[in-house]
């Protein structure tokens, strides 16, 4: 192919909005607390998410304890796991996942990735996180009230979820609901921020065409929450008042432990539509940005240019408007009307074309690459192979034939813990590596890195490659225990037994890494302002960490796309986002 | 290179563990091979693309590692190339949803000659209904439920009088006939899963859902709820046994219709009092019980709970264990009972009786020389069992003992403590409930795993012997009325 400028311009408009007075704390409060800073609140961001994350760590051993050896562990009582479950996958998918990409890497890397001072409104964006905070709190405090959490699952089906069979269904639930709706709150704050400045607030010259495409992925993703979370807000809020009121919008006439309850003409499966309309998006709502920041740390590390920039782009924005018309494929066996399988067989499937389309293009970067197996590099690898895992076992589960033996086993389990847990985790472990030069200045510990790389990558497929063969026994999910049936062999418990020993090791692991970061960020080495020779903005900056206001006096002005590596004839690997073409060169340069 | 060859490692030992390893699909005994088959092309076009897409990931490792003097190919992009991908995995997936969109079609059409045979589940136990003579199964409502008309049919409805009642967890179906299975709840979500039978759907409380499948060999198979259903769903177990026609025939014979249930509830209490008289030597004329002949108090006992052991006696469900010395014993007596209305007798009459001992101080209590096993609760500390019970047992049998009836859970209270105590033993050693029939004794094994030592199950008799209705002088149904 020949050498082609790839959308390089020599002009560029002028600024149509002259620079913004910043808002600078004058108490040590308003600089590390009640932070204004994006960058300070993305890291308060990320902070709560991973500690929040860590007790979820610890709930997912729990419960993989009493699956490896049932009643051995005799505080784990059926309530009690159910309990575990519940509050593993909230906690993992929304206060987790969803915060850590949107309020952590979205904070931190918008305004720097498009040249911007801050994020447009920084005073709501520091409300946003306090409000994400109280949801966290919430949250928590449902672990210490009477009945304990709620066990109903992470998808909160009624009228289970609110009748006295299911544990925590005194507070517990309405703890659940109040924090998910906080949640919801303060996420909002924080999202219409992200999408206001990724519109407005770009610098000179970056189009929308230039943008990396981490931006392009949080971008999206924060759309589709935007779109997908009022859903849950209001299943949220009509659970509530089914409790609280006696309300019926979920609930049948019924009766439960005997008696006839008061509830008349509900309809349990209006909250499951509701439900997966937000939550087949939230899948996204993790993926996109995981999506987007990976491309960029394959092209970094891989000294070549994202292939296919803009068919990445556009099948980014092609897999969001998809992801809200294929929801009821969370419910091909829920005895909704069974011939809508139909139709949500085939928009799925369909979703399969541009997401295999990605996987191509992040494969054909690495082709005649220049590959350095740094450990954000290693990390994206291990991305590949868990997403491409896990997507092609969502072919399984998106064909409603194919996936109705494999409905509600350990088979499901096992396939969204490949593409939506563990894929975007390597993505956020290779992103924090990636990145942790800019935001400390340090350099964390390379041997400490590859440890917990090579333990979570080898660890993590150990984990789940063996449990979708349990699911295809037929091992249903969420079962305190699975002795008594007459068709599993006993060798099914071995195998629970061996996954349980992995998951333990690749928990300890992550100790290892927290371990990492927080004492390399005293005493690691000093690390320069753009180690890895990357070409977009956030690594242009003056200081390292950048400071407040991020680029100094005068903001950057774009010339070119991100991904200007390895261009023929250009003296380095790498040519900056800002570095004008060669005719402008001498006029820009003094 | 490490890197590569890792990758690798994992790729080709997942292909390996796929076609080595002993774990795949139960073996298939209905209608819905053709699934299998989607899913083994699915395995084929998907593994292929896993494989080679990894294999070139590896490739691009090792071919494309930085060394020192590389610099990577400029190249932005290449429509073609995309263009041809995009086709070629658009075909790929197509090849996969065409089979499945068929198939699916089958799914949702059941044939002309299925028979419809309705399913109840509730917390946590299943029960059936099949349409009598007139072939047309009669209206249901929540409101007409009750103990003495568990599946709630409308006792008014005259197409609902001749309608085959199966109020135990054991359905038989007949080999090589279709069937549709309505799917009814009257309390949360459940699923209905036959893990052989391949085909799974959910029930709804407040509608009815449909799966069909066609049993095509014969056997016993365990019937499963996978939607999450409170603190008993995995002990939620029934079964489904596929007999041939014979046998079928004279399971469906056995079965009462609705009209003969509601007429079952008028008893006999003389012909009973007759028949006590056998169980008066043991269980004591006041039905009080004797611990030396390890016979348990009856006055108070659930009704419903003793004529379901009674059924179980007679049937060989319950007493058959080589270790259930009791329970042999007691099984020849339940034989005594001739039929349903027999049994329904006896309970009646034995509702009637008082459990007062006739003797104070039983010179027999010291022969317990024979129950050893059983030692007494005084031992056990009803703290450490409180949390269990209220968070597990309390489910079923009711926070404070009194037991609930639509999980057919029978009142923990009036029932001795070294009763109790050997009751817990005998299912979590498997000593009573494995029989594949008595899928509630299931349900009791499994729970009762959770206390892993004997102390534990002392200590929870204790708890239940502190229970707020054990503590009141116990009185009878019939009382209670």
């Amino acid at each position: 192919m020949e050498h082609i400028a790839h959308d390089e311009t020599s002009f560029v408009r002028p600024a149509e909005v002259g620079e913004m007075e910043l808002y600078h704390p004058k108490t040590w409060l308003g600089k590390y607390v009640f932070s204004q800073d994006a960058k300070t609140i993305a890291i308060q961001y990320a902070g709560t998410a991973i500690a929040i994350g860590m007790v979820a760590l610890v709930l997912s051993w729990l419960m993989r304890l009493q699956l490896a050896w049932p009643n051995t562990f005799t505080f784990i009582d059926p309530a009690y796991y159910l309990q575990a479950v519940t509050m593993h996958g909230m906690i993992m998918v929304v206060y987790l996942l969803t915060a850590l990409f949107l309020g952590g890497f979205g904070n931190y890397l918008i305004p720097l990735m498009v040249g911007a001072r801050d994020m447009v409104f920084p005073w709501l964006n520091m409300i946003s996180f306090w409000v994400y905070f109280m949801a966290v709190l919430l949250l928590a405090a449902s672990f210490f009230v009477g009945g304990g959490s709620t066990g109903a699952g992470w998808t909160l089906y009624p009228p289970q979820a609110i009748l006295p069979g299911t544990p925590g269904s005194e507070a517990g639930i309405l703890l659940m609901l109040a924090s998910l709706a906080v949640f919801i709150i303060g996420f909002t704050m924080g999202g219409l921020n992200y999408v206001v400045t990724i519109l407005q607030a770009r610098t000179r010259g970056m189009t929308l065409m230039r943008m990396p495409l981490t931006v392009w992925g949080i971008f999206v993703a924060t759309v589709l929450a935007l779109f997908a979370f009022p859903a849950l807000f209001v299943s949220a809020i009509m659970m509530a008042l089914d409790i609280l009121l006696g309300t019926s919008f979920f609930m049948p006439a019924i009766m439960t432990m005997g008696t006839e309850s008061e509830h008349v003409g509900g309809n349990p499966l209006l909250f499951q539509h509701l439900f997966w309309f937000f939550g087949h998006p939230e899948v996204y709502i993790v993926a996109l940005p995981a999506f987007g920041i990976v491309s960029d740390l394959i092209s970094v590390h891989a000294r070549k240019n994202i292939f296919g920039y803009r068919m990445m782009v556009w099948a980014i924005v092609i897999i969001g408007a998809l992801s809200f018309v294929v929801w009821a494929h969370h419910m091909y066996v829920s005895g909704m009307n069974p011939y809508f399988g139909f139709f949500f067989a085939t928009t799925t499937l369909i979703i399969a074309v541009p997401t295999a389309l990605k996987v191509y293009n992040w494969v054909l970067t690495l082709w005649q690459g220049n590959i350095h197996l740094t450990v954000p590099m290693l990390f994206s690898i291990a991305f590949l192979l868990f997403f491409i895992n896990g997507g092609m076992t969502g072919l399984f589960l998106g064909n409603a034939t194919v996936s109705m033996p494999l409905s509600d086993t350990l088979f499901v389990v096992a396939h969204f813990h490949m593409v939506m847990a563990v894929a975007p985790v390597m993505v956020v472990c290779g992103a924090i590596y990636h990145w942790y030069p800019k935001i400390t200045g340090r350099w964390y510990h390379e041997g400490m890195a590859r440890f917990h790389f090579w333990v979570t990558f080898v660890g993590s497929y150990l984990v789940f490659l063996p449990m979708h063969y349990l699911g295809i026994m037929g091992v249903p999910r969420r079962y305190f225990e699975i002795t008594g049936t007459s068709f599993l062999p006993d060798s099914a418990q071995s195998v629970n037994a061996s996954i349980t020993i992995a998951a333990l090791v690749v928990g300890f692991a992550q100790l290892v890494f927290i371990f990492n970061l927080v004492v390399s960020s005293f005493n690691g080495r000093k690390a320069p302002g753009n180690p890895w020779n990357a070409t977009t903005l956030e690594w242009q900056t003056a200081h390292t960490p950048p400071e407040h206001g991020n680029f100094g006096d005068e903001l950057p002005c774009v010339y070119r796309w991100a991904y200007d590596y390895s261009v023929p004839g250009a003296e380095d690997d790498f040519i900056p986002q800002n570095v004008p073409p060669r005719d402008r060169q001498a006029e820009v340069t003094p | 290179m490490f890197a590569a060859i890792i990758l690798l490692v994992l790729v080709l030992g997942t292909v390996v563990f796929h076609y080595l390893s002993p774990w795949y699909f139960t073996p298939i005994a209905s209608n819905w091979a053709k699934m299998d088959d989607t899913v083994t092309l699915t395995f084929v076009v998907t593994g292929l693309g896993f494989v080679l897409v990894n294999a070139f990931i590896a490739y691009c490792i090792i071919k494309f590692r930085n060394k020192e003097g590389r610099r990577a190919k400029y190249e932005p992009e290449s429509i073609k190339l995309e263009t041809w991908l995009t086709g070629l995995t658009t075909v790929g997936v197509a090849a996969l949803l065409a089979p499945g969109l068929v198939i699916w079609g089958e799914v949702v059409t059941p044939p002309d000659d299925a028979v419809e045979i309705e399913v109840l589940a509730r917390q946590w136990n299943w029960s059936y209904r099949l349409p009598g003579e007139d072939g047309q199964l009669g209206a249901v409502a929540v409101s007409h439920t009750s103990e003495d008309n568990p599946l709630g049919i409308d006792p008014s409805d005259p197409f609902g009088q001749d309608d085959i009642i199966v109020y135990d967890p054991v359905l038989h179906l007949q080999l090589g006939q279709p069937v549709t299975f309505l799917l009814r709840s009257t309390d949360v979500l459940h699923n209905f899963t036959v893990p052989q039978f391949r085909v799974k759907m959910d029930f709804v409380p407040g509608q009815v859902s449909y799966i069909w499948a066609e049993p095509e060999v014969e056997g016993s198979y365990d019937l499963l709820c996978e939607e999450l259903c409170g603190v008993g769903h995995y002990a939620m177990r029934g079964r489904v046994v596929v007999d041939n026609d014979a046998q079928y025939a004279a399971w469906i014979a056995d079965q009462p219709t609705f009209a003969d249930t509601q007429a079952g509830l008028n008893t006999d209490l003389v012909a009973g009092q007759a028949s006590y008289a056998v169980c008066s030597s043991c269980h004591g004329a006041n039905a009080e019980g004797n611990k030396a002949m390890h016979a348990p108090r009856l006055a108070g006992m659930d009704a419903e709970y003793m004529k379901r052991q009674l059924r179980h006696f007679k049937r060989g469900v319950r007493g058959a264990h080589q270790d259930d010395t009791w329970g042999r014993t007691m099984a020849p007596m339940a034989m005594m009972l001739a039929d349903g209305s027999a049994i329904n007798n006896v309970v009646a009459y034995i509702d009637t009786l008082s459990g007062q001992s006739e003797f104070d101080g039983d010179a027999s209590y010291n022969l317990s020389a024979a129950v050893e096993r059983y030692a007494p609760s005084a031992s056990g500390d009803p703290n450490k069992s409180a949390a269990l019970y209220q968070s597990t047992c309390a489910m079923c049998h009711g926070a404070s003992g009194e037991g609930v009836w639509t999980v057919n859970a029978p009142n923990l209270t009036g029932l001795d403590d070294w009763y109790l105590a050997s009751q817990i033993k005998n299912f979590r050693d498997g000593v009573r409930g494995r029989h594949s029939d008595d899928l509630y004794g299931l349900q009791m094994g499994l729970v009762s795993n959770t206390m892993t030592d004997d102390q534990s199950i002392e200590d929870m008799v204790a708890y239940i012997m502190t229970l707020e209705s054990n503590k009141e002088e116990p009185v009878t149904l019939a009382q209670q009325r």
